[in-house]
């Protein structure tokens, strides 16, 4: 029986197409992060913990909301770790969790607008759908 | 008919463990030609090989099978053992039942069935199989250095005390490569000049060893033991043999804004030029590029001052042929090009250097005279930022830099770092490292030193970003061990650059058909057992073209291909391989196709005399194979559309009846 941690692992894995083993834990990601002093746990902190499956720290604290997403980590990446993809997907994993299901698939009909992109309504269940 | 004899070797339990090995010898007893077949624990070892000589004997055999490993690794101990049992070494095959079956196959039955066909179809071969003699070709007593750094320098001497003559070939003015531009070595802090000039001025002084400078290899032909190289020798628009290397023409150029290559850009030479004091062979080198003799034909003063004549500025290259037995490449490295790591500013700041620019501006030869100043105000750094594995260890992914350790930068950062200490203990210095790579004799104990007596900063973590802003460098870090991000305000910012291969390693790769990796490395004929050879026969490796290397590691592997050339040299004679491509003159229709596809040059055509059914006489354009040139990689047996050209020990019918046993 996987744990919710594992479980939560896969899933950000999954999603952010990252490998946390490619990482050679130079530090340059956080050596590079503007936004290093607000966070609590740093860009390379984030790849460590999801190597070791600690996600549920990471879902709750606020250096998700932190992360510029300025890429700089992703770019500057001697191994192509892509640590942004990780905070990117864990948010995606707060967003998830958080059982703000706006609208279920019954509210689509209604929202049909001819103005209004097909595909931004079908986004937007994806985002909010459990 | 032959008289076939089956071999089936366990391997221990390497091959015994997944086949049959019982089966597979009964089953092999009933195939055409076979009149023995049995089975042994080790079929290399003495025994195993007795076994085989005695069975030749006493069934009069005239061919064997040996079901064994792959024929890379045993094929020459049997066909040895054949020899010695007095059938043709080229009547032996051997039936890869290792590699290609118990190693790859799981379980017992498939494993088996695969030995039975494979062993099956080395009977089809040997059916057919003809005794073949291999030809003698000669050895050029002389050996060919490509390469003048360290390692060529090591090796030429080696060869040359060994009695045998040596040319090296370097493309610079001067012997040296990067040994001559470094300051100190590490770990014993010797100053590189000092033990390097000495052993240059020995390359100049052998009676044995000439010296190609300022020259290139332009084509190779040949093989093993009988190379024909033709080398450029770019024109110096000076008379090598006449100049005595006063340097007068040096100090009378006008043209004296010439950034210096052996100074890294770091300072200005005059067009004509000696590279440096203890440069050999000594002698000026006017760069065309910026003489304004040569661009306009105004000035001359160069040749005015000459006292001994030797500037002729009507000089153009000339091509060199010679002849060699072996072929050592020792084309050596460079730092790669910091222009796709924009974080560390390297072209926005002149104080952001590499290491080797740093070599330079320690050097007493160097732009500042061996005073530590920096190039953009030449003041004195105090804090002194270096940033290891810069472009080491990169994803090849991340499409910068190399995926390899570059293996030296570690210890030449302990070392900068610990002069600079030394010299000036008011400077901070800080080392950024991802890992401290120190194996070697007293490389560990070298860096501890930097740390516990130096008291050189060494931090855990990357730099991130380096800003230039006023006078300072801002350096952004992290310190990972302490879990902060770190801000240091720098004077200095030097980075341990990446080494790659020469960029003249590739085409000379193809010239020589010498095989590389993917990072340019020459590959060499076994990792272990065989680490100075290319697999390519009379070509060897020495230093840095074969991969990251130290100077005590380059010279002895400058050593150790220095004593393979030795060992070749001292034959008199090759033995050549017997499985050449040959031509059945009667359907050869001339077409010229084999010529075309023929890698190594082996086929020519001629106009032959036939005489026809009809008794007239008719003159055709034939192909003609030079045994000693051709390779046997069999292209042309394949692009022949006449069916003309085929393989000795591998001919068309051969393959046909391997084929046939395993469809069976």
């Amino acid at each position: 029986m996987q744990t919710k941690n594992e479980r939560l692992k896969e899933q950000v894995v999954r999603m952010s197409g990252v490998n946390p083993l490619k990482c050679m834990r130079c530090g340059k990601c956080s050596a590079t992060c503007p936004a290093y002093d607000e966070m609590e746990y740093h860009p390379h902190q984030f790849v460590y913990m999801v190597e070791r499956g600690e996600i549920e720290p990471l879902l709750n604290s606020k250096s998700l909301y932190q992360c510029l997403s300025c890429f700089a980590c992703v770019e500057r990446c001697p191994r192509n770790v892509e640590p942004a993809k990780l905070v990117e997907a864990i948010r995606l994993v707060a967003i998830r969790q958080q059982g703000m299901n706006h609208m279920t698939a019954d509210d689509i009909p209604a929202l049909l607008d001819d103005d209004m992109p097909q595909q931004a309504i079908v986004s937007a269940l994806r985002k909010y759908a459990k | 008919m032959q008289r076939i004899g089956v071999f089936v070797c366990w391997c221990g339990s390497n091959i015994a463990g997944t086949v049959d090995v019982k089966a597979v010898s009964e089953a092999l007893k009933n195939e055409p030609g076979v009149v023995f077949s049995t089975n042994y624990q080790y079929m290399c070892s003495q025994a195993g090989q007795n076994l085989i000589k005695d069975a030749i004997k006493e069934h009069h055999l005239t061919g064997i099978v040996v079901c064994s490993c792959s024929p890379r690794m045993h094929e020459n101990t049997f066909r040895k053992t054949a020899q010695s049992a007095g059938i043709n070494p080229y009547m032996v095959e051997i039936a890869n039942v290792r590699e290609q079956c118990s190693w790859v196959h799981k379980d017992m039955a498939t494993g088996t069935e695969k030995a039975i066909i494979l062993g099956k179809a080395a009977v089809a071969k040997v059916n057919l199989n003809t005794p073949l003699t291999p030809g003698e070709s000669p050895v050029t007593k002389r050996a060919l250095v490509i390469g003048g750094g360290i390692a060529g320098i090591q090796t030429a001497l080696d060869i040359a005390d060994a009695g045998f003559p040596v040319d090296i070939v370097e493309t610079k003015p001067t012997i040296g490569g990067k040994m001559a531009q470094l300051d100190k070595t590490f770990p014993t802090l010797d100053c590189a000049a000092c033990i390097l000039t000495p052993k240059m001025v020995d390359v100049a002084q052998h009676e044995k060893i000439r010296i190609f400078s300022y020259s290139e290899v332009t084509q190779v032909k040949g093989f093993v033991g009988n190379f024909d190289v033709t080398i450029k020798r770019k024109a110096r628009y000076v008379k090598e043999d006449v100049c005595t290397g006063c340097g007068a023409c040096t100090e009378k150029c006008p043209m004296k804004h010439v950034p210096n290559e052996f100074n890294l850009g770091m300072d200005e030479r005059h067009a004509v030029y000696i590279p440096f004091a203890q440069a050999v062979p000594k002698v000026a080198t006017i760069d065309p590029r910026y003489c304004m003799m040569l661009k306009n034909g105004k000035c001359g003063l160069c040749s005015k001052v000459c006292a001994a004549g030797a500037i002729d500025y009507k000089a153009k290259d000339e091509f060199v042929e010679e002849k060699y037995g072996a072929i050592v490449v020792a084309t050596g490295f460079n730092p790669i090009s910091m222009d796709k790591f924009d974080e560390f500013a390297y072209s926005q700041s002149k104080d952001v250097i590499t290491s080797l620019e740093l070599e330079r501006l320690m050097n007493a030869a160097g732009p500042t005279g061996g005073t530590l100043l920096r190039p953009s105000d030449r003041e004195h750094p105090h804090t002194i930022v270096f940033v290891q594995c810069v472009g080491s260890r990169c994803a090849s992914c991340a499409e910068k830099g190399k995926e390899y350790c570059s293996k030296i930068c570690c210890m030449y950062t302990a070392k900068h770092a610990m002069l600079i200490r030394d010299k000036y203990p008011d400077t901070d210095v800080y080392v950024f490292y991802i890992d401290v790579r120190t194996p070697g004799k007293n490389f560990d104990e070298f860096y501890r030193r930097a740390v516990e007596e130096y008291g050189v900063h060494y931090i855990k973590g990357m730099v991130g970003k380096v800003t230039p802003e006023g006078k300072k460098l801002k350096v952004q870090a992290s310190d990972l061990l302490a879990g902060e991000q770190l801000h240091i305000d720098a004077d200095l910012v030097v980075l341990a650059a990446a080494i790659e291969p020469d960029k003249s390693a590739r085409p000379l790769a193809t010239m020589l058909t010498a095989s590389m990796d993917t990072n340019d490395f020459f590959t060499e004929a076994h990792p272990k057992l065989r680490p100075v050879e290319s697999p390519t026969a009379g070509i060897f490796l020495s230093g840095t073209c074969q991969g990251p290397k130290d100077i005590p590691e380059t010279v002895s592997q400058a050593g150790a291909a220095a004593s393979k050339v030795i060992g070749l040299l001292a034959k008199d004679k090759l033995l050549g391989n017997p499985c050449v491509a040959h031509s059945d003159e009667m359907m050869c229709n001339g077409c010229s196709t084999c010529e075309r596809v023929c890698p190594y040059g082996a086929i020519t055509y001629m106009d032959k005399e036939f005489r026809m059914p009809d008794r007239t006489t008719k003159v055709r354009r034939v192909a003609s194979v030079n045994e000693a040139v051709c390779q046997g990689c069999g292209a042309c047996t394949v692009a022949c559309p006449s069916g003309a050209m085929d393989l000795k020990g591998f001919l068309n019918r051969q393959i046909m009846a391997e084929v046939d046993a395993i469809c069976k």
